[in-house]
C-alpha cells in the first residue's frame, strides 16, 4: 500500500481533547490521521499539548462591509475570526445598503474569497431594507454565488406574525431557515438594559425578558405549523431555554444559538454605565447566565455564536443612552466558552466542538464545515491550547473596533493556528521534519 | 465628602448630616444684607445643562455666586450625538477652561456616572438630575426642609407619590431618607412603580389615601400630562382622583405632616392649588433651602475640607477671606 505524501503533520495535537495523535494534511484534505504518519520532507507543527477541534462556524457575525467600513471591513472582520479559530462565518444582513439583494450578498461573499481568512457566508435580509414590511427577494439571494441559507432582519425582529409565516414558509423551498432576532418592539421602545431591579435602580429603560420569550414562542408555534426551520439567534434568558426545551421536546425544527458574553456577562455591568456592556439583547441575571449554560450543555441550544458586533471608538465613548449596541466577540469566543463551560465541567471538548463547529454547520448548511477529524475530510481545523491563559486587551485585535468588554479580564486559552482546507490562515511557526 | 456626588448612595448618614448641617449654617447668610461668602473665590463652577431647567440651574448659579466663585453657564441642547458635540468634547473643553466643578443636568441616566468615571475633568462632578435616574441635591434639600419642621428623620414616615417610575427626585430620595433613617412609601399606580421596586428598602402601596394618615411628610410629584399617551393611567382626572392631593385628602392628614414638591407642579393634576397654597405646603420654602444645599455641597466638594469647625460665616471671617 502506497503512503500518501504528506505536506504538513500536525504532530502531537489531542483531536477534541482525546488521545494524543498526528495529523496530516495534504493538497487542503486530511490524509492520515495516526501515530507516525510523518513521512519524509515535510513539515512539522509541534501541537503537543494543544486541542485538535474542527474549524469554528459562526452563526452570528457583523463585518460592517459594505458601508461602515471605518467600524470593521471583510477583511479585519475574517481576519479577527481566523485568530478567534473560526473558518466560516456568517456576516448579517444590516449592512448599508442593506444584504437583501443577490448583488450585495455576492459582494459580501467575494469579499470574503478575495481576503481568505475564512469562508464568508452571507445572511440574506427577510424584509426588504429591515423594514419589515415585504419579503426580499430570498431566492435570488438563495441562487446567488453566494448560495444563502441564513435569512435575518438581526438588529429587528420580524415582528409581524404573517410576514414571519410567510418567510418560514417561503425558505423550505431552497432549504433555507429564518433566522429570529426575538425582540418584541412594542415592549421594548427605548430599552436599554434589562428590566429587572437593577434597572430601577439605575434608571434605565428595562428590555423584558418577555420580549423575547413571546417572540421565541411564537415563532416555534409558526415553524411548527408551516413545518420549516427556525433559528433563533442569542438567546439570553432562562424563560426562552424552557420555551426551547418544550419545542424541541416537540420534535419541532427549531434551533438556537447563545453569545459568549451571555455564558458569561451579567446585568450587574451597567451599573458602570459603560456602554461597553450595552447591547442586544441585553446582559441578564446570573440566573439567566446558568440557565443558558445549562441549555447549551445539554443541546437545548445548539451552537455559540459569537453577535460579533464592532463600533467604532466614538459611538461607545459617550453617554449610555446614546451610545451603540453591541460588543466585539470573535477573538474572546472560544476563551469564553473554556471558561464558562469547560473549566466548570458542564462541557468537554467535544461537546464544543459540536456546539461551536459541527451543530452551526449544519444550521448553516454549510457542506464542508464542521466536518469529523478523519482522512478524507477538509483539513480545516483549529489548533489550541487551553493551558495558557492571557490578559485581553483592546488594542491587541485585529478589528477595527475596540469595544470589546473583557478589557482587563484574565480568559484561559489560546489559538494557536487555524487551518482552512490545509492553509493556515493565522501565523503559526513550522519545523521540517 | 468625595470628590464627586452623582448618586444620594454615595453618601453615608455623616456626609449627609454634615451637608445638612453645612446648609443650615450657609442658610442664615439669606437673611444678611450681604449674602456672600469668600470661601470659592477664584475657583471655577461650570452649570453644564444639557436638559432645560431653569430652576434647578438659577439655583446652583446662585449657590456658586454667594460663594465668590465664578459661573459659568453652558446649555447645550439637543442629544449629544445627533446635533454636534459628544459629551467627551463638551467635557475636554470645559477641562481646558479650567472648570474646578461641573454641575450636569442631562436626560440620559448615568451621564454624570460616565463624566466622573471616564476622567475627561479633573474638576468635582454634581450631577444634577440625569435621565429618570437621579437628582441628589433635590433629595438633600428636601431632606434639609423635612428636618429644619420635623427635626431628627430617623423614624419618621415620608409617603413620596406618583410618578416614581421616571422620577429622579423619588430615586434620590428613597436612599437619602432611607440613609438618614426616615421610614419611606412609595405610592403610584402599579404602572409608574419601577419594576423590582420590592426589592428596594421601602414600602409601596397603590392606595394614598390609607398611606397618608400616616405620614409625618408627603411629597408629590410632577406627572407628565404625556404619560396618559403611553398607558400608563387612563386619564388626567382618573389619575388626579386615585393619586392627587387635593382638599379632601389634605383634611386626613395628621396636624403636623408637611406637604413637598419639587416643581415645577401641575396644579389640578397631582396637587389642587388649595392644598399647594396651603399652610402646610413647604414648596416655597424648598426653592429657597435649595440655594442654601448647593452651596453646602459645592463648598464640601470645592473647599476639600472634611468637617469644618464651624463654617465661621460673620462679617469678619467673609472681611479676612477677602482680604
Amino acid at each position: 500500500m502506497s503512503q500518501p505524501r504528506p505536506t504538513l503533520v500536525i504532530r502531537g495535537g489531542r483531536p477534541l481533547g482525546g488521545l494524543v495523535t498526528d495529523i496530516s494534511i495534504e493538497n487542503g484534505v486530511i490524509a492520515a490521521v495516526g501515530a507516525d504518519v510523518a513521512g519524509e520532507g515535510v513539515e512539522v507543527v509541534d501541537a503537543r499539548g494543544l486541542i485538535v477541534l474542527p474549524g469554528l462556524v459562526d452563526l452570528h457575525t457583523h463585518l460592517r462591509e459594505p458601508g461602515r467600513e471605518d467600524a470593521e471591513t471583510v477583511e479585519t472582520g475574517t481576519w479577527a475570526a481566523a485568530r478567534g479559530g473560526f473558518t466560516a462565518v456568517h456576516a448579517m444582513a444590516n449592512t448599508d445598503p442593506v444584504a437583501d439583494t443577490a448583488g450585495v450578498v455576492e459582494q459580501v461573499w467575494r469579499l470574503g474569497r478575495e481576503a481568505g481568512y475564512c469562508d464568508v457566508a452571507p445572511v440574506g435580509a427577510v424584509t426588504v431594507g429591515l423594514g419589515g414590511e415585504r419579503l426580499a427577494e430570498l431566492g435570488a439571494m438563495a441562487d446567488s454565488a453566494a448560495r444563502v441559507r441564513v435569512f435575518s432582519d438581526d438588529g429587528v425582529c420580524v415582528s409581524d406574525a404573517v410576514l414571519m409565516r410567510r418567510a418560514l414558509e417561503y425558505v423550505k423551498a431552497f432549504d433555507g431557515v429564518v433566522a429570529q432576532h426575538a425582540q418584541e418592539p412594542r415592549l421594548t421602545e427605548g430599552a436599554q438594559m434589562n428590566e429587572g431591579e437593577l434597572s430601577g435602580v439605575l434608571g434605565m429603560q428595562g428590555w423584558p425578558a418577555v420580549a423575547e420569550e413571546a417572540i421565541i414562542a411564537r415563532d416555534a408555534m409558526l415553524a411548527a405549523h408551516v413545518d420549516s426551520r427556525l433559528h433563533v439567534c442569542h438567546v439570553s434568558t432562562a424563560g426562552s431555554v424552557e420555551i426551547l426545551r418544550w419545542a424541541k421536546s416537540k420534535g419541532w425544527d427549531v434551533t438556537a444559538e447563545v453569545t459568549p458574553h451571555h455564558l458569561l456577562l451579567t446585568d450587574q455591568a451597567a451599573a458602570t454605565y459603560d456602554p461597553v456592556y450595552k447591547v442586544n439583547p441585553p446582559l441578564r441575571t446570573a440566573a439567566d447566565v446558568d440557565a443558558v449554560r445549562a441549555g447549551l450543555a445539554d443541546g437545548t441550544i445548539d451552537a455559540v455564536a459569537t453577535d460579533h458586533a464592532p463600533h467604532p471608538v466614538e459611538d461607545k465613548e459617550c453617554e449610555w443612552a446614546a451610545a451603540a449596541f453591541g460588543m466585539l466577540g470573535l477573538e474572546t469566543a472560544l476563551s469564553v466558552v473554556q471558561h464558562t463551560m469547560v473549566d466548570t465541567g458542564l462541557l468537554d471538548w467535544a461537546g464544543v466542538a459540536d456546539r461551536m463547529s459541527v451543530r452551526p454547520a449544519r444550521i448553516g448548511r454549510l457542506g464542508e464545515h464542521g466536518r469529523p477529524l478523519r482522512a478524507g475530510e477538509p483539513a480545516t481545523l483549529v489548533l489550541y491550547d487551553p493551558s495558557a491563559s492571557r490578559v485581553v486587551q483592546a488594542q491587541d485585535s485585529v478589528s477595527l473596533s475596540r469595544n470589546t468588554p473583557y478589557a482587563g479580564m484574565t480568559l484561559p486559552g489560546r489559538v494557536v493556528a487555524t487551518f482552512l482546507r490545509g492553509c493556515c490562515t493565522t501565523a503559526v511557526e513550522t519545523v521540517p521534519a | 465628602m468625595r470628590r464627586h456626588l452623582l448618586s444620594a448612595a454615595d453618601l453615608s448618614r455623616d456626609d449627609a448630616t454634615l451637608v445638612l448641617d453645612t446648609a443650615e449654617e450657609m442658610r442664615t447668610l439669606a437673611d444678611r444684607p450681604i449674602k456672600k461668602l469668600p470661601a470659592l473665590r477664584g475657583r471655577t463652577v461650570v452649570n453644564l445643562f444639557f436638559e432645560d431647567s431653569t430652576r434647578t440651574r438659577i439655583s446652583f448659579e446662585a449657590a456658586a455666586k454667594r460663594l465668590s466663585a465664578d459661573v459659568i453657564n453652558f446649555a447645550a441642547g439637543g442629544s449629544s450625538v445627533s446635533k454636534g458635540e459628544s459629551l467627551k468634547d463638551t467635557a475636554l473643553t470645559l477641562q481646558a477652561m479650567g472648570a474646578d466643578a461641573i454641575v450636569v443636568r442631562h436626560h440620559s441616566s448615568g451621564a454624570a456616572h460616565r463624566l466622573a468615571a471616564a476622567e475627561w475633568t479633573r474638576g468635582s462632578i454634581v450631577n444634577a438630575g440625569d435621565g429618570t435616574h437621579e437628582h441628589p441635591t433635590q433629595a438633600l434639600l428636601d431632606a434639609f426642609t423635612m428636618r429644619r419642621h420635623l427635626g431628627d428623620l430617623a423614624g419618621r414616615r415620608v409617603t413620596i407619590v406618583g410618578d416614581v417610575l421616571h422620577s429622579r427626585v423619588a430615586r434620590s430620595n428613597a436612599l437619602l431618607l432611607t440613609t438618614l433613617g426616615a421610614e419611606v412609601t412609595l405610592v403610584g399606580p402599579p404602572t409608574l412603580l419601577p419594576f423590582g421596586v420590592a426589592g428596594w428598602p421601602v414600602e409601596t402601596s397603590y392606595d394614598l389615601d390609607a398611606a397618608i394618615v400616616k405620614s409625618d411628610a408627603v411629597m408629590m410629584l410632577r406627572v407628565q400630562r404625556e404619560r396618559m399617551n403611553a398607558a400608563f393611567f387612563p386619564s388626567a382626572r382618573e389619575y388626579s382622583r386615585r393619586y392627587g392631593l387635593d382638599a379632601r385628602r389634605m383634611g386626613l392628614l395628621p396636624e403636623h405632616t408637611l406637604v413637598l414638591h419639587p416643581g415645577p407642579m401641575n396644579r389640578g393634576m397631582e396637587i389642587s392649588a388649595d392644598v399647594a397654597d396651603s399652610a402646610r405646603s413647604v414648596i416655597v420654602e424648598q426653592v429657597s433651602n435649595g440655594v442654601a444645599v448647593r452651596m453646602a455641597v459645592l463648598y464640601l466638594l470645592l473647599s476639600g475640607v472634611t468637617v469644618p469647625a464651624g463654617i465661621s460665616i460673620d462679617a469678619s471671617s467673609e472681611a479676612g477671606g477677602a482680604a
